[in-house]
């Protein structure tokens, strides 16, 4: 049987690998802006391999977690989109600190959830919601880290998942590309030998959504709702004869497409 | 420190960003603020145009840690606006994936988030060296509460198969049984935990004020009920706005909230405090055993409070899955018939009482919502608790006394990103 991820990282190989290439333990920090934090909480849900991994890392920034903090790191993952104008020079700051930038779920890697605000104006989003006291608040339309900074890698996904951050981080300890698949989430759920979605009558946006999932929606009887972003080229056409064959619209799909992915529509 | 100035810039180890502001003058307070520089989200204006199935998905994303409270009170908003009465079976699922995130929390908090200062250290991973063996039961019981709630929900956290009138995706009885062999084989670690917190020092300090929760007659309520107070009565939940009256105050983000009295506490001291008699008897077993009583007015004992409950939701657990069981797994008609109106769903999340209030349209369309969120509650109780604390720890160190505010602030559990308020806060 193949060892899995959190063997490897728990083997020596790991460590001589590291030393081979004379690398120190990178210092690792992790940041958060408008998001749930489920992120950096799936993290956290790693348990044993969690302990394992910051024995190859240094971290020395995580709010969440630990008490300290220090600006010296060499990665930053960073959770959540911006949603005000003070946190575009906030990140920018990580920006300068980090050499490698890692946007951690959705809302830091397409702008995720927080984008349906964008479809309302600013102004009456903060009336609806503190009425007269609306002036005391200040809100931007929502955007991924990547519409302010340039962003090095991206962990998709809302939440992410646990053994794909894994892989991230042991390809960044051996300073490789993290291997993030180019291809949609069907293909995943073909393999788990699900019911195709579109057959029980729903919008599913696996067709064109970049999987590594293991299209778990799907596998629990509900659509791909598209929260790790569309693949580098997605088949569109093919994709609209689907709709069409179910008997679905384009509008439809946009619909459903807004969920996690509205950034892009606005930002056209 | 009789003079001087206290500025803890984000408490750590909290869920969201919170600060504590203290100017003391001769001793006395001169200031003294709970700040909330979180920002604001304003999901109660994003679901509107959405339909109604939508919701719970998009509500589930308000908090990573309570996301399947919050997907269990967007159900229960949106199957009162509709008129739509979920089956037994979809229930009890609800209730036993909502005692898995219980558990989920209450472990994270107490052993991972909160333990650290009563043992001396800055984070739970220096504890992997100095109580190994501590530390891996704590681990274990926070690894199942995130198994249970993938089988139950298909992942830990923003569940996928919870919808309006059902389940797309049911537990096996099988699957169920793996479950109750593996929440009965938990229960050491839990007792071995109440006998550490036996131990620790827990601050002694007391403010009376009022505990809000929910009130079932037939169980210790996490789901439904009617809100209950300490200070007497009960107010049914759609009539909610009539007890719990929420306010901006100048320097803060986050709403804040008041009851009977100046303020109240939500969360599992105060679900402790109301309902003591319909926990488990390994719950009361827990509870006497860690000196905890109702009603308890010291807010460090919520830590207390929370290993009970953690004790009380494996012991639920098996019997929830008992019934289930009894009943058979069964696949059931989801349909849902859509008819407009205005519905309130109010569920107890570890941090507290949890409402969500939508209004449907005749096309399943959400035209709007109020969502009153627990950490919001406790905002208003958690200043009134700095300021109280800070005249009996004044003789102290800075380091201690602010050491002294952080850990009441998380005794709370905050769970600020929940609170979705922002302020741009000028520092004193």
């Amino acid at each position: 049987m193949a060892p899995t991820l959190p063997d490897l990282l728990r083997r020596p190989h790991m460590k001589r690998e590291m030393e081979k290439r004379r690398m120190t333990k990178p210092r690792i920090a992790i940041f958060d802006f408008g998001c749930c934090e489920g992120c950096q909480l799936q993290i956290v849900n790693l348990e044993e391999e969690l302990l394992d991994l910051v024995g190859l890392v240094d971290v020395v920034s995580w709010r969440e977690a630990m008490t300290g903090h220090s600006d010296e790191y060499d990665i930053a993952f960073v959770e959540g989109s911006i949603t005000r104008e003070a946190e575009m020079e906030r990140l920018k700051g990580i920006r300068q600190n980090a050499k490698v930038l890692v946007a951690l779920g959705a809302c830091a890697h397409i702008g995720g959830i927080n984008c349906l605000k964008n479809f309302f104006e600013m102004d009456e989003v903060l009336k609806y919601v503190y009425g007269k006291e609306a002036k005391h608040f200040d809100t931007i339309p929502a955007r991924p880290l990547s519409a302010v900074v340039p962003v090095d890698y991206a962990v998709p996904g809302c939440p992410i998942d646990r053994k794909e951050f894994l892989e991230v981080v042991k390809a960044l300890l051996l300073g490789k590309k993290p291997p993030i698949p180019n291809y949609p989430v069907c293909v995943e759920c073909k393999m788990k030998g699900n019911i195709c979605v579109f057959e029980k009558g729903m919008t599913c946006l696996g067709p064109v959504t970049r999987a590594g999932c293991g299209a778990i929606c799907p596998t629990y009887g509900n659509k791909c709702e598209g929260c790790r972003g569309l693949v580098d080229d997605p088949n569109l056409d093919s994709y609209k004869e689907v709709l069409q064959e179910h008997g679905l619209t384009v509008e439809q799909m946009l619909n459903s497409f807004r969920m996690f992915d509205g950034y892009m529509e606005v930002a056209k | 420190m009789k003079d001087g100035k206290i500025n803890v810039h984000y408490v750590t180890r909290v869920e969201g960003h919170g600060n504590i502001v203290v100017d003391l003058k001769g001793g006395a307070i001169k200031e003294l603020r709970w700040e909330i520089p979180e920002a604001p989200r304003f999901f109660e204006a994003m679901v509107r145009g959405r339909s109604y199935a939508d919701a719970p998905h998009i509500t589930s994303r308000i908090c990573g840690i309570c996301s399947i409270g919050h997907t269990v009170a967007s159900l229960q908003g949106i199957e009162a606006a509709l008129g739509v009465q979920p089956s037994e079976q979809t229930v009890l699922l609800r209730k036993l994936i909502l005692h898995a995130e219980t558990v989920q929390s209450h472990t994270l908090h107490v052993f991972y988030l909160a333990a650290p200062d009563f043992l001396g250290v800055n984070s739970v991973i220096p504890l992997a060296t100095t109580h190994k063996e501590e530390l891996l039961r704590a681990v274990r019981l926070h690894r199942l509460a995130n198994e249970w709630s993938d089988l139950i929900g298909g992942r830990t956290t923003h569940p996928i198969n919870m919808v309006v009138n059902g389940w797309t995706r049911l537990p096996t009885p099988d699957e169920l049984r793996a479950l109750r062999q593996r929440l009965t084989e938990a229960i050491p670690d839990l007792e071995a935990w109440v006998e550490i917190f036996k131990t620790l020092d827990i601050p002694d300090f007391e403010r009376e004020t009022e505990y809000l929760a929910l009130q079932r007659d037939d169980e210790y309520a996490f789901y439904n009920g009617v809100i209950a107070s300490t200070d007497g009565g009960t107010t049914p939940v759609p009539r909610y706005r009539e007890k719990i009256k929420e306010f901006v105050v100048p320097y803060s983000t986050a709403k804040h909230a008041k009851a009977a009295r100046e303020s109240f506490m939500v969360g599992a001291l105060a679900r402790f405090n109301n309902n003591y008699e319909q926990l488990s008897p390994l719950a009361r077993w827990a509870a006497e055993e860690m000196g905890l009583k109702p009603v308890c007015y010291n807010p460090f004992m919520n830590n207390v409070a929370q290993l009970v409950e953690v004790a009380h939701c494996l012991e639920d657990g098996v019997r929830i899955i008992n019934e289930l069981l009894a009943m058979g797994i069964k696949e059931e008609d989801r349909s849902v018939e859509i008819k407009g109106g205005t519905g309130v769903g109010a569920t107890e999340v570890p941090r507290g009482l949890l409402i969500h209030e939508y209004t449907v349209d005749d096309s399943g369309t959400i035209a709007g919502a109020n969502f009153t969120i627990p950490t919001n509650m406790n905002h208003n109780n958690i200043e009134r608790d700095l300021k109280a604390l800070v005249p009996t720890v004044v003789d102290k160190s800075q380091e201690e006394i602010t050491l002294t505010l952080e850990m009441l602030v998380r005794a709370y559990d905050p769970c600020i990103s929940c609170s979705t308020h922002l302020l741009n806060v000028e520092f004193v």
